[in-house]
């Protein structure tokens, strides 16, 4: 596949004011590049989420701009920008009242794809994350422990073949191996799939476990834009340095701990 | 006894039964059609869900009977409105209004059950929906009303059994239901009946309830086979009691009565004269006064008994009072020209209102006018039945004696004899072919200065009907055929505590008087 240059995503000037004159998100300009895998990171109310949201049209902005691929998200209706982007968050939101198989297929039925071929996708899909077709897809979602309800959460954001995927915090709320095993997953699919991924956490070490760049927020600003490495090497202020200082004393003090056994 | 009773009460089952069930489903039907998407739009609009609510709310405090009373005189206004702009009218009496009234009663349970549900969502589910790309109404839906869907069966549950129980009051606005049984038997001091209309009316609500908790935990299990066997069942219940109606012969004729025994027994007479000479019949019972003329003028009843002086002050708006044969006279020409009713004579008796007291009270103090008890009325307390009071020959009758009570008390007739004889008010408005009167050796006091106009029972015909020689021919047979002391007799048979007869069964003795 030919991709046209320049960016995915461009953030332009950005700033989100609420309605009591609070600033969730402030002046924040950033791109992302096609196939890279960006980790939002900040304090709850840095304006992460805000900015998440922002780029889907679940929010709009006060001022400033976004385009994907060059085009400004406003001149796109924002039932049909949604549907060409997936979304994963916390909470997972699964419909309960619908199957496993119906919730992975929502977006594409709601696209209007033929039957057969919503249900031969919803097959790829649950296979992609992992989930055994036969055994989970005619389940209803409160049958399904933590992990599996994310797994079909993800199967459901990618089911219509988005470019770009959305997550906040998706892993928050799984047990820590559940989690560390879904994240790596992820990981996996965003190269196969060759996808642009900006994914919110509050959570240094899975940022740098994951991101190819790291933007790092707070109060609303955006404070720095780097790999993990160049993050360690040269953060930009005493509160970057802080962030990352934390999963850096946990490894050294993990290290002792192994030695020692 | 009681096998007759039941028989008698079987009898009409079909009729009333169906009716009721026509009734309330049509309620619940147009109700729902405004609940449901009020309800959404109130569950985006957060000013309409507080006033729409609040408007719901205080019409659920309205009593039943008041809103099914109001809605007459509304279509009456809009009927004439129509019928000067458009040309055409409807009947405001009967379905219309009895429909109307309980479909805004339906409109709270759905109308707070369906906000409550689409509320209660979690945000999380909402916010994946938009997520996945669905527009607001794909939102509602595929996701937030079927979640919702229990909540609001829930409500549609509530207000079924709501109107189905409420539908027993529209008997008094002209429509026929299974309240029928209650008015009559408490007009005819018949519980029996008042038991077998309570019943009636229970047993279709619980059958129906329990059906649409089927319906409900159908919804809330994701059970289809429930479901659909919720709905199947209500159909069943629904398409088994409207099948008589559909066999019923075309426009019948319709007779209307007053809610007094003397009226039903009349009604059951003139019912069974035209039955006799080959009409299909029905009746509009329990009518209240004021109704039955307006029902006879807007066609919505066609035959009736009114009392002379009743339109003479009523509708004529007359407080003179030139004697029997003038007042009925210049009555039949009035009706005729002004709006084509026929009135066929006098039945032969009156039936005055006249103030009425126990003998030995009256004696004691030396009472035998409505002069004699102008002096005694400001430590007094007075019985009347519902209209009275509000009646200009009541204010004729007060202005002309200079009467005034300490205090007004209103009955139910039945009620307002016993008061009286209890000693629990000191005088009465009570009927003269009352056969109560002499029964409880009550005194009628004079009215020296004619203040009351007379009160002939006439037959009158409605504008439709006014030339139709065979039913006016039916009917001429009971002109004069009545004298007081029959009907004062025949009302007693109805009214009395021990060997009480139905009204049908007094009406045939009284058509059997008639023939000697």
């Amino acid at each position: 596949m030919i991709h046209p240059p320049g960016p995915m995503i461009t953030l332009e000037r950005l700033s989100k004011y609420f309605a009591e004159g609070s600033a969730a998100v402030r002046d924040v300009s950033l791109t992302v590049a096609r196939g890279e895998f960006l980790v939002l990171i900040g304090e709850s109310g840095s304006g992460k989420t805000t900015t998440l949201n922002m780029i889907n049209r679940l929010t709009e902005p006060t001022s400033g701009r976004i385009l994907i691929e060059g085009r400004d998200i406003r001149e796109t209706d924002p039932v049909m920008l949604r549907r060409q982007m997936g979304f994963v968050f916390q909470e997972v939101g699964l419909f309960p009242h619908m199957t496993v198989g119906e919730n992975a297929g929502i977006t594409p039925r709601l696209l209007d794809w033929a039957p057969g071929d919503i249900d031969s996708r919803v097959r790829e899909l649950l296979e992609l994350v992992k989930l055994d077709v036969a055994e989970v897809a005619q389940r209803l979602p409160a049958q399904l422990s933590g992990g599996q309800r994310q797994r079909v959460g993800l199967a459901r954001a990618l089911a219509a073949k988005p470019a770009i995927m959305l997550m906040d915090e998706p892993f928050g709320a799984l047990d820590v191996l559940i989690r560390d095993d879904l994240a790596s997953d992820y990981r996996g699919i965003h190269d196969q799939l060759g996808l642009t991924t900006i994914l919110v956490t509050h959570d240094m070490t899975e940022a740098f476990l994951l991101a190819d760049r790291v933007a790092v927020m707070r109060n609303g600003e955006l404070l720095q834009v780097a790999t993990p490495k160049e993050l360690v090497a040269a953060p930009a202020n005493d509160f970057v340095r802080a962030m990352i200082e934390y999963p850096r004393r946990r490894a050294k003090k993990l290290a002792e701990a192994m030695q020692i056994s | 006894m009681t096998a007759a009773l039941f028989n008698a009460g079987f009898a009409n089952l079909p009729d009333y039964l169906g009716q009721h069930v026509l009734l309330s489903l049509s309620a619940m039907l147009l109700g729902l059609a405004i609940s449901l998407p009020l309800a959404v739009a109130a569950s985006r609009v957060a000013w309409l869900r507080g006033s729409s609510l609040a408007v719901a709310s205080i019409v659920q405090t309205i009593p039943g009977l008041a809103l099914l009373a109001l809605f007459y005189p509304v279509l009456v206004i809009v009927s004439g409105f129509t019928t000067a702009t458009f040309g055409f009218g409807f009947r405001a009496l009967g379905f219309l209004p009895a429909m109307l009234a309980l479909t805004l009663y339906s409109i709270l349970p759905v109308l707070r059950n369906t906000v409550t549900g689409l509320g209660g969502i979690d945000p999380a589910i909402l916010r994946a929906a938009r997520a996945t790309g669905m527009t607001s109404w794909q939102s509602l839906t595929l996701v937030e009303l079927p979640l919702a869907a229990p909540i609001i069966m829930a409500g549609v549950r509530t207000a079924a059994v709501w109107v189905i129980g409420t539908a027993t009051l529209s008997t008094p606005v002209g429509q026929t239901s299974l309240g029928n049984y209650i008015f009559t038997g408490l007009q005819t001091e018949n519980w029996g009946l008042v038991l077998f209309g309570c019943i009636a009316a229970a047993l279709l609500a619980i059958v129906i309830d329990r059906l649409l908790t089927l319906a409900e935990s159908g919804l809330a299990e994701r059970s289809r086979w429930r479901l659909w066997s919720a709905f199947g069942g209500i159909a069943i219940v629904v398409i088994a009691s409207l099948f008589p109606l559909l066999g019923r012969a075309q426009a019948p004729v319709v007779i209307g009565t007053k809610s007094f025994d003397e009226q039903y027994i009349l009604g059951s007479l003139i019912q069974t004269r035209l039955s006799e000479a080959g009409f299909a019949t029905q009746r509009r019972d329990g009518l209240g006064s004021a109704v039955a003329f307006h029902a006879l003028v807007n066609g919505d009843i066609d035959v009736y008994v009114d009392y002379s002086g009743t339109i003479w002050a009523n509708e004529m708006k007359r407080t003179d009072s030139p004697g029997r044969a003038r007042v009925l006279m210049q009555m039949g020409v009035w009706l005729e020209k002004t709006y084509g009713i026929r009135c066929l004579g006098s039945l032969g008796f009156e039936n005055a209102y006249a103030v009425a007291m126990r003998r030995d009270r009256a004696d004691r103090l030396h009472i035998v006018t409505l002069a004699d008890l102008a002096a005694h009325a400001p430590d007094m307390t007075v019985g009347g039945d519902y209209e009275i009071f509000a009646r200009p020959e009541w204010r004729a009758v007060a202005d002309t004696y200079q009467l005034h009570f300490a205090h007004q008390r209103q009955f139910q007739s039945d009620f307002m004899y016993r008061a009286v004889v209890g000693g629990d008010v000191d005088a009465i408005t009570a009927f003269s072919s009352d056969g109560r009167v002499a029964q409880y050796d009550l005194r009628l006091l004079g009215d020296p200065k004619g203040a009351l106009p007379p009160y002939d029972a006439v037959l009158l015909v409605s504008a439709k009907h006014a030339r139709d020689k065979k039913l006016i021919a039916s009917l001429s047979t009971l002109i004069g055929a009545i004298n007081l002391k029959t009907m004062q007799q025949a009302n007693l048979m109805v009214d009395r505590d021990v060997d009480k007869r139905s009204p049908e069964a007094t009406s045939r003795w009284l058509a059997a008087q008639i023939s000697r």
